[in-house]
């Protein structure tokens, strides 16, 4: 039955999205090896410049994933959503009793050769369990706060599971991406006014008892920059310069110094924008803007058109964790958010982050799709 | 079916879509106006950020000067040398280190050694573990080309290019030339702003420290590309980075041509052997110029610039700044000595110049004076002598009349003359001034009233308060030989940039004519070469047939002030006579001057006369030899480095 409608939705293919995805993954592709190419030749660091070649491969397996999930009715999905839930949870928990320590934070399970991130597909999981409880519960009237403390509940619990790996830019991203969810929901004026004043004392018990003393340094040190031209804000700075230094048409494709000549840190993680910008300059930077900013009006489009409430809620998750992760991660790069690690999806490299971007593209296909 | 129950309601969403939208253009607005910020308001500013990121000046070593003597033969010259370093932090003990011993060769005592060492540092809080600690001193160019081509698999391992001053005669003339050291926070402050660092190494004493500035060079710099970018190495991406000027050529130290004749140098070397102390001064007595001076005991210059490392530098000035025979004294013109009898001709030409005595009176000596109530000795009972008599039988009977009849201030003046008691302007090492006594002198030395006709008679036989450098006796017996002129005694010949080119040249200096009746002169000449060639002379004992020279032994009585540091059981050699002897060659058409002084040598005659004599063949034998090879080759100069 799921896929009897193949020839229809071979008819409302969404090929605006499909267009604009592919088109941000191959850019991405070519920055990331710019991005490393500066380790061509190196012996020491030869791996590293085959990097793309890896995105590569995921990307074609996020892509099989991602048309995996968009063929498969996401009313089926709704149906076991919870379910998912409870296996990301699971994992979440498996990761901090195993406490691999990479990096300092363990976010990793192993499996045989590969390592791989539950918080990250935990994200869709998160979307799902949200989506599945907004659908569960229309309402005509205006909720109260006490409404959404169900939903509320369902980001939370995997927000600090993840905090405490510590890993704060994943958790933010989920709160994000949830309340962004939740704002779908009629709220009483004045429970938005106690929303706001809720959280001034939470964002002060976040900052006395939630952070660590790096992840403090980072919001310190983006809050003033020159203090620490050493330590976190080094990372801050240099990307930055490399920015500006792209100036209006950009300093040519692997020409960029800052990356070139190493004063880039984390340009294949957490700073692929500051690549791009150097090579490519405001001009560039203003079209894939563009694209990324489509994605995201594009997928409230098709939150606008879903023909249930499962559908547009799925929609907008997805278009919020793409919009957040976006935003979050160029902000940082420009220097207007703090240094926080989270991914540009589609620049950053990653397994994880790039497979659950795509299965995410294909949960909007498959809304999309069934409008 | 109940899966695909529609629970629509999308209305309740409907109404935050424009909300959505507006939040996404807002936040998509921010980051453009930020971007059009940095990439176009601060384009200038970000872009000159990160030309300076990556454009740094490395520094271009300059060399220093090569040291010459007269006759081009290199006396220091610069040697490029690799130290290894490693920085406890950073290595890896069990992967890099096992390496790193296999490359540098070490054996296993060293090998353990230098990782307790590593480990101990690292083991400590710091900023030492983070710092180069260096392992091994001036390794062989084997070791430091395989820790080079393998310096990938090396983290922390650092082979630190470090030129090393080298004086290839050893301790051969080392007063003169000097040594390195590295620069303290003093002369480091002194010397703020030009072109030293911390660490640099400059001229300790001698032609080292005084030409300093000379030698030194300037060093230059070039803009670099900094980081590891092998595209950017190969493809010569970085070098668009860099503006004009790229780079500021070093320029090299001045070349020094000394006086000295190095092989006279070491054949003074080899004649004084036998002797614990002492030094010998060759001058030219047509020129000033100093042709070999040496200070014995001596030191090794390569040892005190760092050849051995720094520990041996520590060493080495323990044991020489310990040693009771002052080897780091540069005797020629640091330290004044009782000229004894050596002084005679001086104290003649005193008496002669005021019309006291006629020379060919006579005094009879009967082993001693008697003056006052106090009966001064003679070295032997030498009957009736006239002036040539008691110079060349040195006499000191005739001498102690001779200062009975003279004003202690005339001695004082015809010596000033001759250039004692005044600094001569070498300029190398620090000069000592010598003491030529006046009453003006003994008058503010005992305060008043307390001179002593005796005195005058000491002052005669070069005694009592009389002192003088071996240098000053060496000019002034140059002074006797060409008949009056006083020269300036000159170290340096000439300077030279590293291309050869003479950039200054010191043509011989006259300090004075000194006023002196010829005859006088003929008088005291003629007895100088009797003291060598007549049978009865005090040196014609020890007359080399070869030889043809003249001049005056000294046996001087040392002051019976034993230094403390002195071991009871040598005291003895302490309060021994120093042995001099000063004359030139050849006797009748005279080039060179010569000083020889055996500090507690005994008598002069004996000790000292005989060293003079050898020194002189050996000069003659050189001057031989290099008459023979000018017709086939004139003299040409070695390559500047080794």
């Amino acid at each position: 039955m799921v896929f009897a409608r193949g020839a229809r939705a071979k008819e409302q293919f969404d090929w605006p999205l499909f267009l604009a995805v592919v088109s941000i993954a191959i850019i991405g592709v070519v920055n990331l090896y710019s991005a490393t190419s500066p380790y061509i030749d190196d012996p020491r660091r030869a791996g590293l410049a085959d990097m793309y070649v890896q995105q590569v491969y995921w990307l074609v397996i996020g892509g099989l994933l991602g048309t995996l999930a968009a063929v498969i009715d996401y009313r089926a999905l709704e149906r076991f959503a919870y379910v998912l839930y409870g296996i990301g949870i699971a994992s979440l928990v498996l990761v901090l009793a195993l406490a691999s320590d990479i990096r300092g934070s363990s976010r990793w399970i192993e499996l045989g050769r590969f390592a791989f991130q539950p918080s990250e597909f935990m994200k869709l999981f998160v979307v799902l369990a949200v989506a599945r409880k907004l659908a569960d519960d229309p309402r005509t009237e205006a909720r109260t706060l006490v409404d959404l403390v169900p939903a509320a509940l369902l980001f939370l619990l995997p927000a600090v599971l993840v905090m405490v790996q510590p890993d704060f830019g994943t958790s933010m991203v989920y709160a994000a991406c949830a309340l962004t969810m939740l704002g779908l929901a009629r709220l009483r004026r004045s429970s938005l006014v106690m929303f706001v004043m809720g959280m001034i004392p939470i964002a002060w018990g976040m900052w006395h008892f939630g952070l660590r003393e790096y992840q403090k340094g980072r919001i310190l040190s983006f809050l003033d920059p020159e203090a620490d031209r050493t330590g976190t804000g080094w990372h801050a700075l240099q990307s930055r310069t490399a920015i500006g230094n792209g100036g209006l048409w950009g300093e040519g494709f692997r020409e960029g110094t800052q990356n070139q000549f190493g004063f880039l840190p984390d340009q294949f993680s957490d700073f692929p924008f500051s690549v791009f910008a150097e090579d490519w300059g405001f001009v560039g930077c203003l079209a894939l803007l563009a694209l990324y900013a489509f994605v995201c009006a594009w997928a409230i489009n098709i939150a606008s058109l879903a023909k249930d409430r499962f559908g547009a809620a799925v929609a907008v998750g997805v278009g919020a964790t793409f919009f957040w992760h976006t935003i979050f991660n160029i902000g940082m790069t420009l220097g207007v958010l703090p240094v926080v690690g989270i991914t540009l999806p589609l620049f950053s490299y990653g397994g994880s982050s790039t497979l659950t971007t795509l299965v995410g593209f294909g949960l909007l296909m498959n809304v999309s799709l069934r409008r | 079916m109940k899966l695909f129950v529609q629970r629509s309601d999308v209305g309740e969403f409907r109404r935050r879509y424009h909300v959505m939208l507006l939040a996404i253009l807002v936040a998509f607005a921010i980051l453009t106006i930020r971007l059009a910020q940095l990439q176009i308001a601060q384009a200038q500013s970000h872009r000159a950020q990160a030309r300076r990121n990556i454009v740094g000046r490395v520094t271009l070593a300059t060399t220093r000067g090569v040291i010459r003597d007269s006759l081009g033969r290199v006396l220091a010259a610069n040697r490029p040398s690799y130290d290894i370093y490693a920085v406890p932090a950073v290595v890896d003990m069990d992967e890099t280190w096992p390496r790193a011993v296999q490359l540098m060769g070490l054996g296993a005592a060293e090998a353990k050694e230098f990782k307790a060492r590593i480990l101990d540092i690292r083991a400590q809080d710091g900023k030492r573990k983070l710092q180069q600690t260096l392992l091994k001193v001036d390794v062989s160019r084997d070791v430091v080309a395989s820790l080079e081509t393998h310096a990938a698999e090396l983290p922390g391992i650092d082979v630190v290019p470090t030129p090393v001053r080298y004086y290839p005669y050893g301790q051969v003339g080392a007063h003169v030339l000097g040594y390195m050291r590295e620069i303290d926070a003093e002369s480091l402050a002194r010397h703020d702003g030009q072109n030293y660092r911390a660490g640099d190494r400059l001229g300790a004493v001698g032609v080292e420290r005084r030409w300093e500035s000379y030698l030194r060079g300037q060093r230059g710099w070039q803009k670099v590309v900094r980081g590891q970018n092998r595209r950017a190495q190969r493809t010569g991406l970085g070098e668009l980075y860099l503006e004009e000027p790229r780079r500021l050529e070093p320029i090299p130290g001045r070349d020094i041509s000394l006086t000295l004749d190095i092989e006279l140098q070491k054949a003074i070397l080899r004649e004084m052997r036998g002797q614990l102390a002492g030094a010998v001064v060759v001058v030219d007595v047509r020129t000033g110029r100093l042709l070999a001076a040496l200070s014995k005991p001596g030191f090794d210059p390569n040892v005190l610039s760092g050849e051995q490392g720094k520990q041996a530098i520590r060493d080495a000035f323990r044991r020489l700044s310990r040693d009771p025979l002052k080897p780091l004294l540069d005797k020629t013109t640091s330290a004044v000595y009782p000229p004894g009898s050596t002084y005679k001709p001086f104290s003649a030409l005193a008496a002669l110049s005021d019309g006291l005595i006629d020379p060919s009176a006579e005094v009879d000596c009967k082993g001693g004076y008697e003056f006052g109530r106090r009966y001064f000795r003679c070295t032997g009972v030498h009957r009736k002598v006239n002036l040539h008599e008691a110079i060349v039988q040195s006499c000191n009977t005739y001498f102690y009349a001779l200062g009975e009849l003279i004003h202690i201030d005339q001695l004082a003046k015809v010596g000033m003359d001759f250039g004692f008691g005044v600094k001569t302007g070498i300029g190398v090492n620090p000069e000592a001034r010598g003491r030529m006594p006046t009453r003006a002198w003994y008058a503010r030395r005992y305060r008043g009233d307390g001179f002593r006709g005796g005195f005058t008679l000491l002052s005669a036989i070069g005694q009592g308060a009389t002192t003088v450098t071996v240098l000053q006796l060496a000019l002034a017996y140059a002074a006797l030989a060409n008949d009056g002129t006083l020269y300036q005694p000159q170290v340096v010949r000439s300077i030279e940039t590293s291309s050869g080119t003479t950039v200054q040249d010191f043509p011989p200096r006259v300090r004075s004519l000194i006023d002196v009746d010829p005859a006088h002169l003929a008088l005291i000449k003629d007895a100088l070469r009797g003291v060598v060639q007549d049978s009865d002379g005090t040196a014609y004992s020890e007359a080399n047939e070869d030889v043809d020279m003249a001049g005056k032994t000294g046996t001087a009585q040392v002051s019976h002030v034993t230094p403390r540091s002195v071991d009871p059981k040598r005291v003895w050699y302490f309060n021994r006579d120093h042995a001099w002897f000063a004359g030139y060659a050849p006797a009748l058409a005279p080039e060179i001057a010569i000083v020889v002084l055996i500090e507690h040598g005994g008598g002069g005659g004996k000790n000292a006369a005989p060293v003079a004599m050898r020194v002189v063949d050996a000069w003659q034998k050189l001057n031989k030899r290099r008459l023979a090879a000018r017709g086939a080759d004139p003299s040409r100069k070695e390559g500047a480095n080794l």
